[in-house]
């Protein structure tokens, strides 16, 4: 549960300090340890002898021991509905030695945690999870010492259970956290380096083996969710304050330019009208009631300019501008060899192009905020991804140090990457200033819909050369993408609404497919991310920010569609095929092995050949990695070739993300990322002309539903000795790929664009059936 | 504004309030029911649902006029922490929620059925509550967690 009872006051009154450094291990730690080290520190954002930050040295920052024995941990993390509170108490306890039911987290509240770095990028468990793990390694550490003191014995004498300390073969001799700190500070300095992802916290605690683990591991359930189904928890929305006013912001279906006029008659007579704010182009409304506001926003009549740009026509004209446009960075991710000399002079080449839509990251609940502007101060309660980030924001946006911005995480619904741009709370603290009250302000269901940041469309394209051993010896893939517009740093909506101008592009997307280097042997290869610069001289509904596992379903779609082609050109069993590609990747082929065989896999060469009868079954593999984590999919279809339809029946998956801190979460987020998956593959696509964006509700963006859900079967394999990765995000990754290949596999026929609607499918068998013919 | 008589969770309450105003805002903001969630305003999502007079109905898209003096149920009234309604005993032992937004109107469409068909088979789960909205994916869950509370139903 979300402990706010200790004030920061009383924290800074009662706490010890625990700072505890964790060590890197693996890979792919290692990568984004060295990625994230090298970002240089933006001005004023070094946390270190810092008013705006707390102290990361002080081990107080961290930890806080009640009179009770119970611990508050504090993080700068936050919980967006995966479960992460209960994993990172886990992870706690264990090295506290106290029960689970005694630790409580307090998440994501600016004047209390320090900055750990958005809750993004799958990456709580893998690097906050390390941090806390030698925050609490060294409060423990000192809890004995004093413990060893009080009961005069030496520290290895001494024996936890449960938050009580007792000397060895003496259990008389014993004495409780909650007696030896309870309600005071630690007062105890720990080794920090770097910022956020990066932070190095108390490298000299030293954190117990895997093996010691008792709360680690097992399935705990959560603790937020009773409270959840019973209406007793807050989300984001719940929140109120006394006098508070609710808002309503105003802004056009399409390309954001300025109010040329605002007739404020429109709205006469609209019972508990409070104010029209207008700042620069931003234009809100704020009334007493919610109702008031709703109407208010409908009725007020905005005559908007005429736009400083425009909206692209088509899908296609987006597809030609990504194709032609010269790209501003090129990120090489693999040249290994030279994979174009050899698909040039290979006797056996394989070229495929695939494409990926706009999709919506459609939070449930629409982006909603509470501001209270006092003075130079402000006070905000949101579910931003980045509470840190949106204090920035929002700082630079009202020109007063950071320190003056308190923001409150607050859980909103879920959010999957949007909420890394805080449009509301921005909003919110615009129409708080104008008023002088408290605002709480909330998107309606067309704001959400067309105007959040979008996951980028992307194009995809592979080659690839066959040796007469069908063995792939040359790989060549270009994805080519968008930067994202709203990135942490960059000034988001309300802020340009009021002038402020936008940075330059900063590449967004991984490319997905890039990872493929990380999975399978070939003599040369080529991996290239190239980002086309999508200019947004005033935003457009188009903009873009991170959307789950952001690139990679995409890209992953693109490169084990073409992984698949080549082997059912090949006629080889496509598991079969994988697995020789793997030979120096154990770990990879273990995974496709487990998943093969949990879904009863036969060998067999997928066929070119059209099922007879109006329905038709398939099955598709796929294997990802994302950020180390290794994931492997198998998914049976089934498909109409009459309407055209395809009903994913069964998704099976095989999950290796290293140590497993609790086993049923873990399961949750990988049935929870395989029926996203499924949806984003089958039917997302965000609709659009240069009047603005027509997907403006879950009519026009259908998403997946009860009667289409597939069932899914999971196989965790569990490397307790390896760090915790990611999982979050990496088994939507491999999904869409492995119903293409299904669908393949049923019908014969390739599909390289997503969504996989039965138009497309119709589109493609009738293409089939006239070639054939 | 008028003077309107709602029957809520059995209890006769009277609010001050447009009478257009949709029944979600009126039990959110002058009631302080937030069981029920914002999701669309259009009907779409299911966010909103409560029980009227034993049927799920969209708060979000009925005015608080059309309702005066019929009994609504929102999710306060299902059960509470310390007494939990076996629908929601049952999702905790699933651990059938993710983020949860959506949850009210999944409950509130899992106790109507229930009241219908003691013993629904996963299809009519499915067929049920296609109509809810969940982006989490916490769909599996769900349904065993309401076969799982027909089970418990059963035993009592």
């Amino acid at each position: 549960m979300k402990t706010h009872s200790i004030s920061r006051r009383e924290l800074l009154k009662n706490s010890g300090a625990l700072v505890v450094t964790f060590g890197l291990f693996g890979p792919s730690a290692r990568a984004l340890a060295q990625q994230v080290a090298g970002l240089p520190i933006p001005p004023g954002s070094d946390p270190y002898n810092n008013p705006d930050y707390l102290d990361p040295t002080s081990l107080d920052s961290w930890l806080a021991v009640m009179q009770d024995g119970s611990v508050t941990v504090f993080t700068g993390k936050v919980d967006l509905g995966t479960g992460v509170e209960t994993a990172l108490a886990q992870i706690a306890a264990d090295e506290l030695d106290v029960r689970f039911d005694q630790i409580h987290m307090a998440m994501g509240d600016t004047a209390k945690t320090v900055d750990q770095g958005r809750t993004a990028g799958s990456n709580t468990i893998m690097r906050a999870g390390p941090q806390l793990r030698h925050a609490a390694a060294a409060g423990r550490a000192e809890l004995l010492k004093l413990a060893a003191a009080r009961l005069e014995a030496p520290s290895e004498q001494l024996v936890v259970v449960e938050g009580v300390v007792s000397v060895g073969g003496s259990p008389a001799r014993k004495v409780s956290y909650g007696e030896l700190l309870g309600g005071k500070r630690f007062n105890l300095k720990v080794t920090a380096k770097g910022i956020q992802a990066g932070l190095d916290l108390a490298p000299e605690a030293r954190v117990k083996n895997y093996k010691e683990y008792k709360v680690v591991g097992k399935p705990v359930p959560r603790v937020d969710l009773l409270p959840k189904l019973t209406a007793e928890f807050q989300y984001t929305p719940d929140f109120h304050l006394p006098g508070m006013l609710h808002g309503r912001v105003v802004r056009p279906a399409t390309v954001l330019s300025k109010p040329a006029s605002v007739d404020e008659s429109s709205i006469h007579g609209i019972p508990g009208m409070v104010k029209v704010v207008q700042d620069g182009s931003f234009v809100g409304v704020v009334a007493e009631t919610e109702w008031a506001a709703i109407q208010a926003a409908r009725a007020l009549k905005v005559t908007w300019s005429a736009p400083a740009a425009k909206m692209p026509a088509t899908v296609g004209e987006v597809d030609a501008y990504l194709t032609n446009t010269k790209s501003f960075v090129d990120t090489v991710i693999a040249d290994k060899g030279n994979a174009d000399a050899a698909i040039s002079t290979a006797s056996r080449t394989f070229e495929a192009t695939y494409h990926w839509p706009f999709q919506n990251h459609g939070m449930m609940g629409p982006s909603c905020a509470v501001a209270d502007c006092r003075g130079d101060k402000v006070t905000i309660w949101t579910g931003s991804q980045g509470p840190f980030t949106t204090r920035d924001r929002v700082a630079s946006m009202l020109g007063v140090p950071k320190r003056n911005v308190e923001v409150n995480f607050v859980e909103g619904s879920g959010c999957y990457g949007r909420l890394t741009s805080d449009d509301a709370a921005e909003d919110a603290v615009l129409m708080s200033r104008a008023v002088g009250k408290p605002v709480r302000v909330q998107w309606m269901r067309a704001d959400e819909h067309v105007w959040e940041p979008k996951g980028p469309q992307q194009l995809m394209t592979a080659r690839a050369a066959v040796d007469a051993q069908g063995h792939i010896t040359a790989w060549d893939f270009i994805g080519r993408t968008f930067p994202w517009t709203e990135a942490q740093g960059t000034p988001q909506l309300g802020e340009r609404q009021i002038g402020q101008k936008s940075t330059a592009p900063l590449p967004g997307n991984p490319v997905g497919g890039g990872a493929i280097e990380q999975i399978y042997d070939f003599d040369s290869q080529k991996v290239v991310g190239s980002y086309v610069d999508w200019p947004q001289d005033e935003p457009t509904p188009l903009r873009t920010n991170p959307l789950r596992s952001p690139g990679e379903p995409a890209g992953f779609f693109a490169s084990e569609s073409f992984v698949d082609e080549i082997a059912a050109a090949l006629r080889v069993d496509a598991v079969q095929f994988r697995l020789q590609h793997l030979t120096s990747n154990p770990r990879a082929a273990e995974v496709l092995l487990a998943a093969a065989k949990q879904a009863g896999w036969k060998e067999h060469s997928s066929t070119t050949e059209t099922a007879i009868g109006p329905k038709a079954s398939g099955r598709g593999v796929a294997l990802a990695i994302r950020g180390g984590t290794l994931i492997a999919a198998v998914a049976e279809v089934e498909v109409d070739r009459t309407t055209g339809s395809v009903t994913v029946k069964r998704m099976t998956i095989a999950h290796d993300c290293g140590l497993i801190i609790n086993p049923d979460g873990l399961k949750f987020q990988i049935e929870g990322n395989v029926i996203q998956g499924t949806s984003r593959a089958l039917m997302e696509e965000v609709k659009f002309d240069a009047a603005g964006v027509k997907s403006l509700d879950w009519n026009s963006y259908p998403v997946i539903r009860f009667k289409d859900v597939p069932e899914v079967d999971i196989v965790l394999i569990n490397r307790p000795e390896n760090p915790a990765l990611g999982a979050g995000e990496p088994s939507i990754v491999p999904i869409p790929g492995a119903i293409a290949n299904a669908i393949f596999d049923a019908v014969g026929v390739r599909l390289r664009e997503v969504p996989f609607t039965p138009q497309r499918l119709l589109k493609a068998l009738n293409a089939k059936g006239s070639s054939s013919a | 504004m008028a003077q309107i008589s709602l029957n809520v969770n059995g209890r006769m309450r009277v609010v001050d309030s447009d009478p257009t105003t949709p029944l979600l805002y009126v039990l959110r903001n002058n009631l302080d029911l937030k069981g029920p969630h914002f999701g669309c305003g259009l009907g779409q999502c299911g966010a909103c649902t409560v029980i009227l007079e034993g049927v799920a109905v969209r708060s979000c898209i009925t005015p608080v006029r059309t309702v005066q003096n019929r009994a609504i149920t929102t999710l306060e009234g299902l059960g509470s922490s310390a007494k939990p309604h076996m629908l929601q005993r049952a999702f905790v032992e699933e651990q059938a929620a993710q983020c949860g937004f959506c949850m009210n109107g999944i409950l509130m469409n899992a106790k109507v059925l229930l009241d219908r068909n003691s013993n629904p088979s996963s299809e009519d789960i499915r067929a049920a509550l296609d109509p809810i909205l969940c982006r989490c994916g916490s769909h599996l869950r769900v349904i065993r967690a309401i076969q799982r509370a027909a089970k418990s139903a059963a035993r009592a």
